[in-house]
């Protein structure tokens, strides 16, 4: 056992499997002789040579396109978009080929690739160092989208996306990475893509979230309690494939329900919960379910963020009004 | 070629390139003047102006890392090092040319009218901060690396199509020419013959890459060659020798002959941004021999050689800019944040789901209130 924050764990995963398999390559810009903007790949180059963990040129479609061919000839690469902000030249390789690859060819070629980028907000950062928007890779068919809440959950998640043999966007809550400490089992650990946690038991609102808003959730949380509201509260994890059962279950249990995500409200995650909520447990339902989201804006700059991110008493505020209704 | 019946400048833009492997420089690293028959038509009070200007950009952008270190201000990209490219820009461009801009180049962003005010506004984390309402045609930052650079081929199109014979200033870094939009807009740029200036600010690295392994090309104004167009690879620490290429670019681009490339190599002497520790990619070594290339040592050094400036002068000069600054970030201090900044000008008329939200979260800040 070992006591890391998230990136202490992510490095840890990458390491693993560095050494695990020596056809997983780290590459990304500044991820080799710095280590990461974020020293999440700190001493991994020093560790595995630059042919296995490298620095490249300073353009995303480059990064995510050469990474197919790599996956198509065997590897398979572990890419770093060093801020979620900076994804979209990369976008068409994403959506045209990364997530489209197995479909294509019928299973002949497969694209085991992870792209992991640190997103969200509330750190005072510059523009397009804030966004969260995750949905945007949720509506792309072929992929799995994963955001870890904790550093265990950090670990084993990514494992588990370094082994998937389809691609995977491992959204790092960036906000999180030095924000939590905890005790991580050493070597190889996995979390199965596709299921979600119940982190706690609650009879009167389910609360689905994920990411650092799991923290906010949780200190909303006592606020409910003292007003006498038992929340059952479940981290996602895998935010695509959606593990609807364990919501369902949740909802026909609770009879009510509040998705609580960072991105944009419109068409976002919160839209896709309720939706299942609906389809999954509407004969429960004692309150329409709700969702807190994002404004339907771009995340305001450092002196407006703390309007923009949830607080905890943002949060209670509505768990408030769904067990009222 | 011909030389006796080419313009003067263009004979520059041949002379000096994409291939000819050689690199503009008019002073030495001490300011003394080694290619006379290459000095620009500059009177002594503009090369004055310049070095003020130089001086003013260095102290501004010193305070703005300080204030960023003392907690008042966020992130910050540092300038120190790079202000004669900028500065150079500047005393050519025109009022009513265009700039489009990347996030590191303060002096250009002077020279175009804006303020420390608004500057600071942006980097102070405000919404506001990127009107920069006293800059006439210039865009804000663009922080996604080189996608400002296809709007600048874009606003040179516009011009032409338009009649006017106002041109673009764009930059871009040594990172930023591996980009997708660095090769479009150059290539776009030339098919329309549009005027413009991409200036690469070759500070030789993108936070920790080095130049040598940014692209294997001997140089980066070489790439110009593939576009057609002329590129030129300027001592962009030499005020002097970049304002003889941007004259000469300049020239070339308005009078219609299409866009040009400066490749102007400096050094970052500072961080990538405040977040950053160069110590962890580079040595001191490299920093001190880049030290002794510094552009404000060496327009100091030719202003004295050709009694143009007194070290007497420069104290004041500094104590009296660092008041001015310091009074343009208490302005940014004290300028408000509204809840309204941040929907009201997302669409031309704010949608009424958006609406909604607002008021919404209207009631929410209510109610907290009425906890407490």
């Amino acid at each position: 056992m070992n006591i890391m924050n998230m990136v202490q764990a992510v490095n840890d995963a990458l390491d693993i499997m560095l050494a695990q398999d020596k056809n997983v390559l780290v590459f990304g810009e500044d991820v080799g002789v710095e280590g990461g903007v974020f020293r999440v790949t700190e001493g991994l180059q020093q560790k595995y040579g630059a042919d296995r963990v490298f620095d490249t040129p300073l353009a995303e479609s480059g990064i995510v396109g050469t990474a197919v061919g790599m996956c198509v000839a065997g590897l398979r690469p572990v890419v770093e978009m060093q801020f979620s902000g900076f994804v979209y030249p990369a976008f068409n390789q994403i959506i045209s080929h990364v997530a489209r690859m197995r479909n294509r060819t019928r299973g002949r070629y497969a694209i085991p690739m992870v792209i992991r980028m640190p997103y969200g907000g509330f750190i005072r950062a510059i523009e397009h160092h804030s966004e969260s928007m995750e949905a945007l890779f949720v509506h792309i068919p072929g992929l799995k989208v994963v955001i870890p809440s904790t550093p265990y959950d950090a670990k084993g998640l990514l494992i588990s996306a370094i082994e998937s043999d389809d691609p995977v966007i491992f959204m790092e809550p960036k906000r999180l990475y030095r924000a939590i400490k905890q005790e991580v089992p050493e070597g190889r650990i996995t979390i199965p893509l596709g299921k979600a946690k119940v982190l706690a038991a609650g009879e009167h609102v389910t609360v689905v979230s994920y990411g650092a808003l799991v923290r906010e959730v949780q200190k909303a949380m006592s606020l409910a309690k003292k007003a006498g509201i038992s929340v059952e509260l479940i981290d996602l994890r895998t935010i695509y494939p959606i593990d609807r059962e364990t919501i369902a279950r949740s909802v026909q249990k609770t009879g009510r329900f509040l998705a609580v995500t960072e991105g944009p409200r419109t068409a976002g995650m919160g839209a896709e919960l309720m939706s299942i909520v609906n389809e999954e447990a509407f004969l429960s339902l004692e309150a329409p379910p709700t969702r807190l989201a994002g404004f339907d804006t771009v995340p305001p700059l450092a002196r407006g963020e703390h309007h923009y991110h949830h607080s905890p008493e943002r949060i209670f505020y509505e768990i408030r009004k769904l067990a009222e209704y | 070629m011909n030389s006796s019946k080419t313009k003067p400048k263009r004979a520059l833009l041949d002379e000096y390139g994409a291939t000819s492997g050689k690199m503009l420089q008019i002073l030495d690293y001490e300011g003394k003047v080694i290619q006379a028959e290459r000095l620009p038509k500059l009177s002594p009070e503009e090369i004055v102006t310049a070095y003020k200007n130089m001086l003013y950009a260095r102290t501004a952008d010193q305070m703005a890392v300080s204030y960023q270190r003392q907690g008042r201000m966020y992130t910050y990209p540092p300038n120190f090092g790079q202000e004669a490219i900028g500065v150079a820009v500047g005393t050519v461009m025109r009022d009513e040319d265009w700039l489009v801009p990347a996030y590191r180049e303060l002096s250009a962003w002077l020279a175009k009218g804006a303020t420390m005010k608004d500057i600071f506004l942006y980097f102070g984390g405000h919404e506001d901060g990127s009107v920069l309402g006293s800059a006439r045609n210039m865009l804000p930052s663009a922080v996604p690396i080189a996608s400002q650079l296809p709007h600048a081929a874009g606003i040179g199109y516009a011009l032409k199509y338009q009649g006017k014979k106002d041109i673009v200033f764009t930059f871009v870094g040594d990172g930023g020419t591996s980009q997708g939009d660095f090769h479009e807009a150059l290539n776009f740029a030339g098919v329309w013959r549009a005027p413009v200036v991409f200036v690469i600010q070759n500070n030789q690295y993108a936070i920790s890459h080095p130049r040598a392994h940014q692209t294997a090309a001997q140089s980066l104004a070489v790439k110009a060659e593939g576009y057609g167009i002329p590129g030129i690879q300027v001592d962009g620490n030499d005020y002097l020798a970049m304002v003889a290429a941007v004259q000469a670019a300049d020239e070339h681009a308005r009078s219609g002959e299409g866009p040009v490339l400066i490749e102007a190599v400096t050094y970052r002497r500072g961080a990538h941004t405040t977040s950053d520790d160069p110590g962890r990619y580079r040595t001191e070594e490299e920093e001190q021999k880049w030290a002794e290339r510094d552009p404000l040592k060496r327009l100091k050094g030719y202003l004295l050689d050709h009694q143009l400036w007194d070290v007497a002068e420069e104290e004041p000069l500094i104590s009296q800019y660092k008041k001015e600054i310091d009074q343009q970030f208490t302005e940014m201090e004290n300028h408000p944040y509204e809840l309204t900044d941040i929907f009201v000008h997302h669409y031309a008329d704010m949608p009424d789901d958006l609406k909604q939200q607002m008021v919404a979260y209207e009631k929410f800040l209510n109610w907290k209130e009425s906890q407490q």
